[in-house]
């Protein structure tokens, strides 16, 4: 019985507008391919990565900036070649993935959560409330999200001590990342509740005594749903790339605990000097990560709005 | 006019009120300046001197007016890092950020604007599909990237263009320096405005189709086109000017983004400008730095702005009010 | 020779889920100096027929059968740019919505001067001459003054009167006004009807009055064309139609002329809505809302039919009354 109307669900699913014009564009099922990819190599990282960039023990300095396997001097149990450390590449690009996804969709939550809750609070609570919430917004969407990252970033570096810094780092960032992008997921739902809090059923509830928070939010959540998802997606890219920069800039992750960010960062000191697959491979598996990411909302945002076709 | 030029700028005033205030809060409760200032060795009336030298035993308030007093007049206190009053670190720099901020803006308006209108216009050809890919391309490199990228390129790879600093410079004035007057400032500033308009120029093409495609499909298009006007007009006339409404704006704030990116350029660069110093005084909590320059930026912000609202009264006769119509309904 | 011939004109939407059509076998003719109304419910392809006409038809909609004469040449089949020479000069169009259709960074006068010398060859100052003309006959007050006025300062009412004039300042011979009063004030509606009346007379137009409002067709028109699910259903002169309806739907529509005080947008006469354009029934369209339905109607679709001073497409103008089969037949 649940099997068959899982399987009707299935069959809902796979008919759909939205599948078939997945299904019809071949730039969503390649970058969705992509993502994936990337996403199972990073998540997978600990069970399939070649080497264990964190153990220290299996480094040996005399692999130290080997060049990629299929170049002169290159070995094929470092695939991309090594850093200066000796660490395989290929694993470091793994685990940094790793790390830049889980800062990058973790700050987003962040990001969707507190907007979500500002924006309901703004479209529900009254005129006063709403005025100060959006007027916020409005200041903080005027100035860079990174900027407003980088300065979130850089108090709370002063205000803690050093050695507690390094180690609480990923929340920083996941929290300064997050703070700096929150307006456009307010704005977004205020809209739509102040478009839902006008319609009969709300008042309809409210004359019965129903909590309308309850019953609104079972109904501007729907509405919201679509609008969010693009939104998320193409604040995930963003949010990927304001992380590594922050570490790029050398305020964001450290050499101990590299993201994609890092390794760059670390690539950048042997760009003089011959080395380039220390840049240049981290580099384009992150420019992978955030364009599959970014072709995806793309096709998501014409996908839900056929208008703009 | 002057009344519409005079409401915006009292607008303006309670945001850089609100920035002063965290740049001042800021300073005052992160870290502990005193303690930073005074360094090791110090007596009990040391101390006390500078605190009541700072003015941290008044009330907060007062310390804070006194703060924006300062600013106002250009003082910033002295850097912790480098023990040199800021308000000399920042003139120093500005002239270097100002010179590439305002080059790659050019560079990105001059690009992006007719990439966009072109790929709205004819969104079916073959060019414009490129100019898309080539855009989210652009969207999705890290602009630090982009400058590495280039770096090994034209510098490590070619050895055609030098990968850090301003060149050779001219100074103009008592403080104005500029590197557009020597060829080696020339060719340094090529890779960074480079790197830092590729981004901006991406955003504005996609914005300036996205808006261009949705003025196509109004009614006074629609209008236009039943009335057998033609393709010329109705495409670069009456659409064009309409998209440029919307985007005026949304461009204005762009730029400022461009100031603001400017300081990962001038990392990857080493490009002696506000922007790495702001990056230096981050990485060792600098605070009189920080807030300084964030203080300036919401300046800049708030003047770009400004030129954006009468740009915008420039291009829009729904806003020149002052003709005051017998009919002020519909 | 009638100055407009539409012939068995078809219009199709290709979707993913096949192709869609929109307007299905539409034929009528419009004499010159003559206005026709065409009424039906939204949806039934009345916009549709005027867009395809000027060759504004959105893609992916597109003619995929039947021709469309102007003065006894095809139309329908010409280039954009040889359709652009005749958008204004000889067929011109006014929409619904005087509050969009003007472009709200022009003058009127810069959008006035801009089409007549996009048809006319007439210098700068003569064109601005030709505008203000225009403007006083559509009813500007001080025209000369407000000619370098922008849209928003007009009210609703003169903006449409200054898309009216715009429409016509190239002298078309056919005007295909869409819905022209709609979107305006009840009080407003009637002045600007009679407007478009006079300058039809005045100019010797011909005009296509596309809309739901019966009342305003009794009162324009010469002939009429009612739609129905992208075909035309009735139609004939405006007396005949309105006094004696040939056709059931027809019938229904006349339920809905308003009286005064209360606009009926629905049709209360007859149960059930229009088909949708996935779901148009065998037989004839209308059949499964029809109160005088019978075995054929679900069958056989019928063309139009002579039925006294009108056509009707319905099988109860049948003259040759064939013995009715049963539907399993």
């Amino acid at each position: 019985m649940s099997e068959a109307r899982a399987a009707g669900r299935l069959a809902r699913a796979l008919d759909s507008d939205l599948f078939y014009s997945f299904r019809r564009s071949p730039v969503a099922v390649f970058s969705a391919a992509m993502a994936l990819l990337l996403v199972l190599g990073a998540v997978l990282a600990p069970l399939i990565a070649p080497h264990d960039p964190f153990d220290l023990v299996s480094l040996n300095l005399m692999d130290s900036l080997l060049p990629p396997a299929f170049l002169d001097g290159g070995e094929w149990t470092f695939p991309l070649g090594t850093d200066n450390q000796g660490r395989d590449m290929l694993s470091g690009i793994m685990y940094g993935a790793r790390i830049s996804l889980t800062v990058g969709v973790s700050a987003v939550l962040f990001a969707v959560i507190v907007g979500t809750v500002l924006g309901l609070l703004a479209g529900y609570a009254g005129e006063a409330i709403d005025a100060l919430l959006m007027r916020i917004a409005d200041v903080q969407l005027t100035f860079p999200a990174i900027l407003i990252a980088l300065l979130v970033d850089g108090v709370i570096r002063a205000a803690v001590p050093r050695d507690v810094h390094e180690q609480i780092e990923v929340y920083v960032l996941i929290f300064a990342i997050g703070i700096s992008r929150w307006p456009q997921f307010a704005r977004t739902v205020r809209g739509s509740t102040l478009v839902e809090r006008n319609k009969d059923y709300v008042m309809a509830a409210r004359v019965i005594g129903l909590s309308s928070v309850r019953i609104m939010l079972s109904h501007i959540l729907p509405n919201v749903i679509g609008p969010v998802l693009v939104i998320f997606t193409l604040t995930l890219g963003l949010a990927i790339l304001d992380e590594a920069t922050l570490s790029f800039l050398g305020v964001g992750l450290p050499p101990t605990q590299p993201s994609l960010g890092t390794l760059i960062r670390i690539g950048n000191d042997f760009l003089f000097s011959g080395e380039w697959w220390v840049t240049i491979f981290p580099g384009l598996a992150l420019v992978a990560m955030v364009l599959s990411i970014n072709l995806l909302g793309d096709w998501l945002r014409d996908a839900l709005n056929p208008r703009l076709r | 006019m002057p009344a519409f030029i005079l409401s915006r700028l009292l607008q303006a005033i309670p945001v850089l009120l609100v920035v002063g205030f965290i740049a001042y809060a800021m300073f005052a409760f992160v870290g502990d300046p005193v303690q930073i200032m005074l360094g090791q060795d110090y007596t009990e009336v040391q101390r006390q001197a500078l605190i009541h030298d700072l003015g941290l035993d008044q009330p907060f308030f007062v310390q804070y007016a006194k703060f924006m007093w300062r600013a106002v007049q250009g003082e910033f206190g002295i850097s912790y890092r480098l023990a040199r009053p800021v308000s000399g670190l920042i003139a120093e720099r500005l002239p270097a950020t100002l010179e590439l901020s305002v080059t790659a803006t050019v560079l990105s308006l001059a690009v992006g604007l007719p990439m966009g209108v072109y790929t709205a216009v004819y969104r079916r050809s073959w060019l414009a599909r490129g100019f898309m890919v080539f855009s989210l391309a652009g969207i999705s490199l890290p602009t630090f990237l982009t400058g590495i990228l280039l770096i090994l390129c034209f510098s490590v790879g070619l050895g055609w263009l030098p990968s850090f600093g301003r060149g050779e410079v001219v100074h103009i004035g008592a403080w104005w320096t500029t590197g557009f007057l020597t060829l080696s400032g020339i060719k340094a500033l090529i890779l960074p405005a480079i790197t830092l308009g590729l981004f901006q120029m991406t955003l504005i093409m996609r914005l300036v189709r996205a808006e261009m495609l949705e003025v196509l499909r109004t009614d006074y298009i629609k209008f236009a086109r039943a009335r057998g006007l033609t393709d010329r007009s109705i495409k670069f006339g009456h659409a064009l000017r309409n998209t440029m409404v919307p985007v005026i704006t949304i461009v204005g704030l762009q730029l400022g983004m461009i100031v603001a990116f400017s300081l990962v350029t001038e990392t990857v660069f080493q490009w002696p400008g506000m922007g790495l110093l702001f990056i230096q005084s981050v990485g060792v909590a600098d605070i009189p730095v920080m807030s300084a320059y964030l203080l300036l930026i919401a300046v800049v912000f708030v003047v770009i702005n400004l030129v954006v609202d009468l740009l915008y009264y420039a291009v829009d006769p729904r806003l020149r009010i002052e003709r005051s119509s017998a009919q002020a309904g519909r | 020779m009638a100055l407009l011939d539409v012939q068995n004109l078809t219009v199709e939407f290709p979707t993913r889920r096949g192709v869609l059509r929109a307007l299905d076998g539409v034929s009528f003719s419009i004499e010159a100096g003559e206005v026709l109304g065409v009424v039906g419910e939204s949806g039934a392809g009345k916009s549709l027929t005027g867009a395809a006409i000027i060759g504004l038809l959105e893609p992916p909609g597109r003619i995929a059968g039947g021709r469309i004469l102007l003065e006894g040449s095809r139309i329908d089949d010409l280039s954009q740019s040889q359709l652009r020479r005749i958008r204004g000069r000889r067929i011109g169009a006014i929409f619904q919505d005087p509050l969009t259709t003007l472009n709200p960074l022009y003058s009127i006068g810069r959008q006035l001067i801009e089409t007549i010398r996009t048809h006319l060859k007439l210098s700068e100052a003569d064109a601005r001459k030709r505008a203000v003309r225009w403007l006083e006959e559509v009813g500007i007050p001080a025209a000369a003054q407000r000619i370098d006025a922008y849209p928003h300062e007009f009210s609703g009412g003169q903006r449409q009167r200054v898309v009216i004039a715009l429409a016509l300042c190239a002298e078309p011979a056919l005007v295909i006004a869409d819905e022209p009063t709609t979107a305006l004030d009840v009080s407003i509606q009637a002045q600007i009807i009679a407007l478009l009346k006079r300058l039809a007379r005045d100019h010797g137009t011909s005009v296509m009055l596309i809309t739901h409002d019966m009342g305003v067709i009794a009162e324009t028109a010469d002939r009429v064309a009612v739609m129905y699910a992208g075909r035309i259903a009735e139609i004939g002169p405006v007396a005949e139609i309105v006094r004696t309806p040939a056709h059931p739907y027809t019938l229904g529509l006349m339920g809905s002329i308003p009286s005064i005080e209360h606009r009926v947008e629905r049709l209360a006469q007859i149960d059930g809505a229009m088909p949708r354009l996935t779901a148009i029934p065998q037989g004839c369209a209308f059949n499964p809302r029809c109160p005088r339905v019978f075995a054929r109607c679900r069958i056989e679709r019928p063309d139009l039919l002579p039925a006294g001073a009108t056509e009707a497409a319905c099988w109860l103008h049948d003259a040759t009354i064939r013995p009715l089969r049963a539907a399993h037949g």
